[in-house]
Parts: C-alpha cells; sequence; structure tokens
C-alpha cells in the first residue's frame, strides 16, 4: 500500500519537476527490515532501471554487526541493485578533510618522503564524543563502540592515510588501494594486552552530572556492550612495517573530536644539552577532522629568552573561514555524489567485508572475556587504554 | 571580541570559542601552553591582568577558574575573550557555583589546548598541596605563592615544601633567582672557602627561608636568618676567612655588592612584579630540579628546629577544603595541621 503510493509520488515528481525517472532511494531503516524493503522496491517496480535514466540505493551505517551478517545483507541489496548503485553512506568520508588526507598526501612533495616506517613512529586515530548514547539505546546496546565506529569509521580513515598512492582518482583505484591495506592488517597476537575496552559510569563532564551507561534509559543492568574501544593494528607492507596503529573511540570522553595524528620518530641525534630537549616531544602532524578541520603540525622551537630550552609548538592551519565561505556540510556533498553516481569515497561491500574481518576476531575474544573496564564519564577513557600503550613505551596524544 | 555565556557547559564554551576565533579571521595564535588561574571573584581582575601580561610572551590559553559557594543548584557562567586586553591567545573566565564547583576539573579537561603543556598557577590563596588538587593533577606544573597566603607564612612554606611534588614551584622562589646569580657570580670572583652565611628579611618572608635553605643546601654550612624592616630580602652575606661576601639592599631597588679585596659595587636588583616572575617560570616546563633540592633543604632544617609539623598529604581531605578557600569562603586549614602535626610527626620524618 505505502509502496503503491511510493509509487505514484515518484511518478507524479518525475512529470512534474522532470526527473526523468532517476531516482535514490535513501534506506534510513534498521538492517532487520532490509530484506522487506528491498523486496518491496523491486515488487513496485521502483528498483527498475529504464533506459536513460538511474535507479540508486543509498544505505547507511551499520553495514551489518560481523561478517557473516554484512555478506547477507550484501547479498539482499544486490539481489535487486548492481553493486555501483549501492552507495554505502558513511558522514565521516564525505568531509572536506578526509578528502583532503588524500590531497595533503599525493598533492605535495613536503610529506610523502617521511610518510613511511623510516619516518613514522606510529599513527594515533581518535574518534572522541563527549556525548553519551542518549536516545539510541535500542540500536546502541549490544553493538558498542568497536561495531559502531571502529569498524567503518576509523578503519576507513586507516585506509586512507596508509594507502599507496592510487594510479588514477577514480573510483575503482582508490577503491583498491584502500582495499589493499585492509587486506594486510595484522592483527597483535596478544588481543588481551593491545586492545582496550571500556563503558563509562556516572561522573561529572564538561561541568555537568551526567549518567553511567547502565543507568541509561532501557540499557540492561548487565549489559557488557563497550562505549569505549581502543584496538593496535599492524599493516603488513614494507611501507609500514612495525609502525602500530591505535584506533580508538569512545563516549563520554573529554570532548567531541576526531583527528589523525602521524607520530615521528625522534631526531637520531640532538647536539643540545639534556636539560635542554626535556621537554621536547616527538614531531607529529595532526589532520584534524573536526570539530575544528584543519591540520596542525607540531614541532620544536627554542623558548625566547637568554637559556636555550627547547620545546613543542604549533603550526596550525584551520580550514573554518580559511579559504571557503563555509564547508560543504557531510550530507549535502554526500548526497550530491550519489545523484553524480560518483562513489569513491564509498566503501564497496569489499571493504565492508575485509573490516569485519579485522574487527570478528576482536569481538569475539572480548566477548568471552570478561567485561568492560569503568571510567567516569567526562575523562579519557580506562586505565587500561593507557595501559596498552604504555607496554609499548607510548602514550595517547591528549586531542 | 567578548562572549558571555550563562548555564554553559565546557561544550557550549568549546563551540564558543572556536566561533570567536573564526570570526576574528582564524588568526595564527601559536598558543604554546594552557594556563589554569585558580582565583576568586575578589582576586580575579588583577590575576589575568597579569596572565594577559604574559601571555605577550608565552601565548597561552588562559583559563581563570572561580570556584564560588558550593550549595545551591550547579551552574557555570563563562566569559570568553580573544585578542583582547593586550594579551595574545585566547582566554575563559569559568563562574563555578553549586555542586561543579567541587568538580572544577570536569570543566577545564574538555577545555585544555591538544597536546600543549597545562600550568596551574594560583595567584593567591594556594592549596596546601597543589598536586592532590583536581586542577593542580591536570597541569604539570602547579605554581603558588606563599607571600599571598593570608595565614602564617612560613609554617605555609613548610606545608608547601612537605607536600611537595615534581612540576610545583612557589614564586617566592623565583623571586630569588637575581639573588642567587649574584651569590654565585660572587663565588666565581671571589673562590674562597665559605664558613656560614646570613640571610636578613622581613620577619615573614618564604623567600628569605628558601634562600637560606638553598644557601645551607649547596654550600653545606649553616646560615642565620636574622630580621629586618625589609623590604623584602635586605641583605644576604657569606663569611669566609678574609672577610664577608655581602649583597645588601635596603630599599628594594638597588643593592651594593662587596667581596673581600675589592671595592663595592652598586647592582641592580628590583623587586619584580607578578607577571615577570610568571613569565620566568613559564620558559621552563620541567621539574625544577634545585628547587626540589632546596624543598628538602628546608623540611630537614625545619625538622631539626623542631618547629610544627603540617602533616604530610592527608589523602582527598586537602582538596575539598582548597576548593571552599577558593570561592572565598574561610578556612582554617593551614593553622590546622600545626596541631596535629605531633600525631604525624612519625609519618613525616620518615
Amino acid at each position: 500500500m505505502a509502496f503503491a503510493q511510493l509509487r505514484d509520488t515518484i511518478e507524479e515528481l518525475d512529470r512534474e519537476r522532470g526527473t526523468a525517472g532517476n531516482h535514490a532511494f535513501y534506506l534510513s531503516i534498521p538492517p532487520r527490515f532490509f530484506p522487506d524493503v528491498i523486496a518491496q522496491l523491486k515488487e513496485h517496480g521502483l528498483a527498475e532501471e529504464r533506459i536513460g535514466s538511474w535507479r540508486r540505493v543509498v544505505v547507511e551505517k551499520p553495514f551489518g554487526h560481523d561478517l557473516k551478517s554484512a555478506q547477507e545483507l550484501n547479498a539482499i541489496v544486490s539481489e535487486v541493485f548492481p553493486p555501483e548503485a549501492v552507495f554505502r553512506i558513511d558522514h565521516y568520508l564525505g568531509k572536506e578533510t578526509v578528502q583532503n588526507i588524500l590531497a595533503l598526501r599525493f598533492a605535495n612533495q613536503l610529506f610523502e618522503p617521511i610518510w613511511n616506517a623510516n619516518y613514522v613512529d606510529h599513527v594515533q586515530i581518535t574518534m572522541a564524543e563527549d556525548i553519551g548514547i542518549g536516545g539510541r539505546a535500542g540500536y546502541y546496546d549490544g553493538i558498542g563502540a568497536a561495531r559502531d565506529v571502529i569498524q567503518n569509521h576509523l578503519l576507513q580513515l586507516m585506509a586512507l592515510v596508509a594507502m599507496e598512492e592510487p594510479t588514477s582518482f577514480d573510483a575503482y583505484s582508490l577503491r583498491i588501494e584502500k582495499q589493499k591495506i585492509l587486506r594486510s592488517v595484522e592483527l597483535p597476537s596478544r588481543l588481551d594486552l593491545h586492545t582496550a575496552r571500556g563503558q563509562y559510569v556516572a561522573g561529572w563532564a564538561g561541568g555537568e552530572k551526567v549518567k553511567g551507561f547502565l543507568q541509561e534509559e532501557d540499557i540492561p543492568k548487565d549489559s557488557r556492550t563497550e562505549t569505549y574501544a581502543a584496538i593496535k593494528l599492524g599493516i603488513d607492507t614494507r611501507r609500514w612495517a612495525g609502525v602500530p596503529f591505535y584506533l580508538r573511540h569512545g563516549k563520554r570522553l573529554g570532548r567531541r573530536v576526531t583527528e589523525v595524528a602521524v607520530v615521528f620518530k625522534k631526531a637520531p641525534h640532538l647536539p643540545f644539552t639534556e636539560t635542554a630537549t626535556e621537554e621536547l616531544g616527538q614531531n607529529a602532524l595532526v589532520i584534524r577532522v573536526q570539530p575544528d578541520e584543519g591540520v596542525t603540525v607540531r614541532f620544536g622551537s627554542k623558548v625566547p629568552g637568554t637559556a636555550m630550552e627547547i620545546r613543542d609548538v604549533n603550526m596550525d592551519f584551520a580550514y573554518g573561514g580559511a579559504f571557503v565561505e563555509s564547508s560543504p556540510e557531510a550530507y549535502e556533498r554526500l548526497i550530491l555524489d550519489v545523484l553524480l553516481g560518483d562513489p569513491p569515497l564509498f566503501p564497496q561491500h569489499e571493504e565492508v567485508e575485509l573490516s569485519w574481518q579485522i574487527l570478528d576476531p576482536i569481538i569475539a575474544y572480548w566477548g568471552n572475556h570478561g567485561e568492560p573496564e569503568p571510567y567516569p564519564a567526562g575523562t579519557w577513557g580506562p586505565k587500561s587504554a593507557c595501559d596498552m600503550l604504555a607496554r609499548d613505551g607510548r602514550v595517547w596524544r591528549r586531542p | 571580541m567578548s562572549t558571555e555565556l550563562s548555564n554553559t557547559n565546557a561544550s557550549e564554551i568549546g563551540h564558543a570559542l572556536l566561533a570567536a576565533r573564526r570570526k576574528a579571521g582564524s588568526p595564527s595564535m601559536g598558543m604554546v601552553l594552557t594556563l589554569v588561574v585558580v582565583t576568586d571573584e575578589r582576586d580575579h581582575y588583577d590575576a589575568l591582568k597579569v596572565a594577559h601580561a604574559v601571555s605577550r610572551e608565552h601565548p597561552s590559553r588562559i583559563l581563570g577558574v572561580i570556584r564560588r559557594s558550593p550549595r545551591g543548584a550547579a551552574n557555570v557562567d563563562a566569559e570568553i575573550r580573544i585578542g583582547e586586553g593586550g594579551g595574545s591567545g585566547e582566554s575563559v573566565l569559568l563562574r563555578l557555583s553549586g555542586e561543579v564547583a567541587n568538580h572544577a576539573e570536569s570543566v577545564v579537561l574538555p577545555l585544555l589546548l591538544p597536546d600543549s603543556p597545562v600550568v596551574a598557577w594560583w595567584p593567591t590563596k594556594p592549596p596546601d598541596d597543589p598536586a592532590a588538587d583536581p586542577l593542580g593533577a591536570l597541569a604539570q606544573r602547579r605554581i603558588t605563592d606563599t607571600v599571598t597566603n593570608p595565614r602564617s607564612k612560613i609554617p605555609a612554606l613548610v606545608t608547601q615544601c612537605r607536600n611537595y611534588t615534581p612540576g610545583n614551584t612557589d614564586l617566592s622562589w623565583t623571586r630569588l633567582t637575581p639573588w642567587r646569580a649574584l651569590l654565585a657570580a660572587a663565588l666565581d670572583q671571589y673562590p674562597a672557602r665559605i664558613r656560614g652565611g646570613r640571610v636578613t628579611a622581613e620577619r615573614a618572608n618564604p623567600s628569605a627561608d628558601l634562600l637560606a635553605a638553598w644557601l645551607s643546601d649547596r654550600l653545606h654550612v649553616p646560615v642565620e636568618r636574622a630580621t629586618s624592616k625589609g623590604p623584602g630580602i635586605t641583605d644576604v652575606a657569606l663569611f669566609t676567612g678574609g672577610g664577608e661576601i655581602e649583597i645588601n639592599r635596603p630599599d628594594g631597588r638597588l643593592a651594593s655588592f662587596s667581596v673581600p679585596n675589592a671595592s663595592d659595587r652598586p647592582v641592580a636588583l628590583k623587586r619584580r612584579d607578578t607577571a615577570e616572575l610568571l613569565a620566568e617560570e613559564l620558559r621552563r616546563l620541567d621539574p625544577d630540579d634545585i628547587y626540589e633540592a632546596t624543598v628538602q633543604a628546608v623540611c630537614r632544617l625545619s625538622d631539626a628546629d623542631g618547629n610544627a609539623r603540617p602533616p604530610k598529604r592527608d589523602t582527598k581531605k586537602p582538596t575539598k577544603k582548597s576548593g571552599e578557600r577558593g570561592s572565598g569562603s574561610a578556612s582554617k586549614s593551614v593553622k590546622k595541621p600545626a596541631a596535629a602535626a605531633k600525631a604525624t610527626s612519625g609519618r613525616a620524618s620518615s
């Protein structure tokens, strides 16, 4: 009934607005309704492409909850829509700055020569939220931080940062490079030592008293869903041999921020006294994805004064207002790409499945080993996450 | 440019900072540190003025924190200023009342600059144990000023010394830098064996006690402490076999510097204002090793004198107290430890 009405409306729009049979369906629905909705679209002839017009479908994350369900989901969708007509939307990847990762890396001579294991010590990819789960209890419980964010956003960001230069900027070449990275990801041998997860408990966050995860509405009191997840990954290529990638995501953390930090090795020799460089850290290039889009380079500089004292300073580039009036908002840009049929930044099902292959063993391990560690809301996550980096002699940046 | 937010939270303040920066045309500020100024309604104007002056040498994000009465409904008000008051960088003045006054760190943490060092400064009314204070715990350097302690200054100094944690410094120590430089230079010029020394200053002057402790610690000699009318330290003498090395500064501005077998020389030794002292402290953000040694000497000397011994860190309690003091309510926390000292003296000296 509803689909018949949808069909009528679309046909009416075709006549009145001249959309000429070009339709995109945006499926903002829970995955369990997919089979029905897709079948209905097909039954009412809404998915049929006619010559000279197109039919596309937009699918929102999550793309399944593990490898198996992702494959099932893909089977259902691909039964009706061809692969090039399926757009898996991930609003982070529409952001100006993430596209700028490609520009930063491949349009410049400055960075590419040092973008490898000879110079890079490690990479930290952080997506932190200061809010709790809010009204998403039904969705979030049983999904958790790793499935919700690491599987899609963070692994995609990692692939963009780590991939080789594509032979061209078209969808196919880009996808090939991203898939190569995802395929060469190496899990740590000891998942207990190199992953961490947590669950926020009541506390003061940003000046407000907030509930713990287990006190949120509709969350079972014994939920083991993690609201914080951190993992260490290796990439088994010559470029990244021995360079760990640390990915973390959490809710109710210090502040809302998404950043990729490429942390460089220390200078091999420092011709200064030890006290002069006591406060000198490692150089870093930070790609700020949000909220303050831009790039920061962190390097050592002499403190003004008579003494020789070197400390870290920042060199900042902020997109906000720098040369654009306002960066095209993520969804606008994504929908434009859908309408243009230009999917370079949308993951195809191979990427989605590769991502699940990375995450499935970690989630299975967590499922069999105890509960997430509590962390107070408004802090930067559980202690086990700090320990995880301390074991490698590193620390999480304060983003 | 100034923005005021009332009944707000850290996330809104963060947005407002970003908006204000964009409005100003995203100027490149290159801020190198976050300076948390823990102050109160009465002193915040002067304190932030000093902080702004200092930010010309050390571009920083200044977070002024006023903890008001912890009673009543929790409320956060913020005043955001960018590129004003002659300072360089950003400044936020936070007024916290109600329960949130006891959780100031939850508002401050999200506003810290990424990666950059954090310095906490108590312009007045320092907590007994700055490192145990929740705001102090966020910082790698904690700067207090014992001179501003409205109660007895010397027990306050001893308390600070007992609770020393690497990263702490007191501006009474910073005030000594020119004195120390001059005294060290004197020994370069006249390298004699020192038999003893004397520091003369106003009666309650923490700097004088620190200087005496430093001299006795470095030279392994007894150093007397004499009293004068001030201002500040008026005279420092080192005794050698050939006479005295002496720096005499009766007026707080010009000193006369004398070593044996040479004529006296006038030396500018002006008492410096807080902005200069703070700027000097911010040049070094690693723990001050010499200060640490001096602090230990102060503790040793105070033990030997059998002075009142304030207890070592008292788990969480001093933290709360310092919060109340920050908001201006009366507190006896400085005096009280003296009474409780005997009970814990065994632990303190061990």
